[in-house]
């Protein structure tokens, strides 16, 4: 069944076509969490579209020549609720700017993005970032700093700090809510970073290459971290990286994007059943899909002359 | 469980600190010593130059006889109003420029204009216009205060991180809050060494006015007693203005910690 996707997805890369794979070869047993928990990945299927991207075209204007290029080409994706996706690229080939224009940061030129069958015109509340860099509020102690884009959207101080004790706990940042950011290391910015946007409860959590700064040890253990943090609250996430073990070892479903201009070579399930352990990294299974993944990456490198 | 081995207390630091601030007083002392030697011993001329001795004498007198407290109330109120005004006036106006590039545009070159006029040359005008009493004081040290708080805001307002600006707008946040949250906080540091470098240049205003065209205040006094060759009361009034300067740097340089708590150099934890 493996070798089928792989051929599937490698053709996808020759033809530039987007291609998704099965994902009935893997039969994850049903594991029932408590509360909000994740449900097991068959029933996700079922689930409703949270997200929906149509027809997406960005476009910027390049400064030196004059001319709009384009950076992200008729992308098209769904993304059901509970669902966690990643976009996977060579660098710059437009993953970020896809990201941002989801956000309500970037303008697109055509398509339309909907979040709950709503129209994204701008930011708003039912999206949260978590950048590459924390970029906390420096003057603002870690609790106000995680309060932030509750303070925003017109919350008082106190009852944000309310809804926000419950990620902070999450984060395992309690005790460190008196702390102003430079006292703590770039993770437990990082973390701090990544409570304010869950403090917000976003319909979809937006993780734009959340590890990307951070050295590689630490890296590693916020990518266990972050797994077992979505795995308990279950949210509707997408991230991009380019980290291909961090993509899989998180998602659901991996999206590969082409090198500039962007369009999805492939769309990747990863049936492995929840909860995960980062342990799987070991596993054959882990292992092939990487080298899936890895496979439709380079041959679209070597085609587009991108690298 | 491991022993981790603990030094006793270093008193290095303090030892070090205690050393530097008797050196340096010590040649305070040593100047003020030969000050007052070459005076008793007749070495200088005592018409022209005092003596540290003469001068403590002088401000003895000056405080005694109420003189200098009249004049430093008139000082006083030159300084709170031309001071004040220009915080009120140049907050504003500092950040206006820096944070519309359209008002920078306009207006960002008179004001470069108007900074590099000498102020103390349009005092003959400003008598003029409003006469030799108060006003034509309180508007010298205005123009002498305002460009530093102007200039340290327009500054503030370019070295907002933009990363932060990213993160409120991704939150939804509306000009307003980004200004809010995140301009304001940033000129915070920079208001503070505006209102410092503000401070010394309304204090040096205040006097120079009234050396030029006064009929009160300690400039005045100084230039009274000046030109009638007590040089001690020169000295003494001197020694107030100085003194006052250091006193508000002082304060505002604590008042500018307190503020900048959060940042890594300054914390203490």
């Amino acid at each position: 069944m493996k070798e089928a996707i792989i051929e599937k997805s490698s053709v996808a890369a020759v033809v530039h076509s987007t291609v998704v794979t099965a994902a009935n070869g893997h039969a994850a047993p049903a594991v029932k969490l408590n509360g909000r928990g994740r449900e097991p990945l068959e029933s996700l299927a079922k689930h409703p579209v949270k997200l929906s991207i149509k027809d997406l075209v960005i476009g910027y204007l390049d400064k030196q020549s004059g001319h709009t290029m384009v950076a992200v080409d008729k992308v098209t994706l769904d993304i059901r609720e509970g669902e966690f996706v990643t976009i996977v690229g060579l660098s710059g080939c437009g993953k970020s700017t896809f990201l941002n224009a989801i956000a309500g940061l970037v303008k697109h030129q055509h398509g339309e993005i909907r979040v709950n069958d709503r129209i994204v015109t701008g930011p708003g509340m039912d999206r949260a970032v978590v950048f590459q860099k924390a970029s906390l509020l420096p003057w603002r102690k870690v609790g106000r700093n995680i309060t932030y884009g509750l303070e925003l959207s017109g919350m008082k101080q106190a009852a944000a700090r309310e809804k926000a004790g419950y990620y902070v706990n999450l984060v395992r940042l309690n005790g460190f809510e008196d702390h102003y950011p430079h006292q703590l290391s770039g993770g437990m910015q990082q973390r701090v970073n990544l409570a304010r946007a869950l403090a917000c409860d976003p319909e979809v959590l937006l993780l734009d290459e959340p590890f990307a700064a951070l050295d590689a040890i630490t890296r590693e253990l916020m990518q266990n971290e972050l797994l077992e943090l979505c795995e308990k609250v279950g949210k509707t996430v997408l991230m991009v990286t380019h980290q291909i073990d961090e993509a899989v070892l998180l998602s659901d479903r991996v999206i590969i994007f082409s090198s500039r201009p962007a369009y999805v070579l492939a769309d990747i399930r990863i049936p492995i059943e929840r909860p995960r352990k980062s342990l799987i990294k070991d596993s054959e299974e882990f292992r092939g899909f990487m080298n899936e993944i890895w496979r439709v990456i380079e041959g679209n490198a070597n085609i587009g002359g991108g690298i | 469980m491991r022993k981790v081995t603990v030094f006793p207390k270093s008193n290095e630091v303090k030892r070090e600190k205690i050393a530097s601030t008797l050196l340096g007083s010590s040649v305070i002392l040593l100047f003020l010593i030969s000050w007052e030697l070459l005076f008793q011993f007749r070495l200088v001329n005592p018409l022209f130059i005092s003596s540290p001795s003469r001068v403590v004498l002088a401000l003895i007198t000056i405080i005694t006889d109420g003189s200098l407290l009249q004049n430093l109330i008139i000082s006083g109120q030159e300084f709170v109003f031309g001071y004040g005004v220009a915080i009120l006036i140049g907050f504003p106006i500092g950040i206006m420029l820096g944070w519309f590039k359209l008002i920078r545009a306009a207006f960002g070159p008179f004001i470069a204009a108007m900074q590099a006029t000498p102020r103390i040359a349009l005092m003959p005008l400003f008598i003029i216009w409003f006469g030799l009493g108060i006003t034509s004081k309180i508007v010298i040290v205005l123009l002498s205060a305002i460009f530093p708080l102007i200039v340290n805001l327009q500054v503030a307002m370019s070295t907002i991180d933009n990363d932060l600006i990213h993160v409120a707008r991704a939150y939804g946040a509306s000009r307003w809050q980004v200004f809010r949250s995140i301009a304001l906080p940033t000129s915070l540091p920079f208001l503070i060494t505006g209102l410092r470098l503000a401070a010394s240049r309304g204090l040096l205003g205040v006097i120079m006015a009234e050396v030029f065209g006064g009929a009160a205040g300690i400039g005045y006094m100084i230039q009274y007693a000046g030109s009638t060759f007590q040089t001690d009361k020169v000295f003494a009034g001197v020694l107030v203005v100085a003194f006052t300067g250091i006193t508000l740097d002082f304060t505002l340089d604590r008042f500018g910690r307190y503020f900048d708590r959060w940042r890594g150099e300054v914390a203490v934890h």
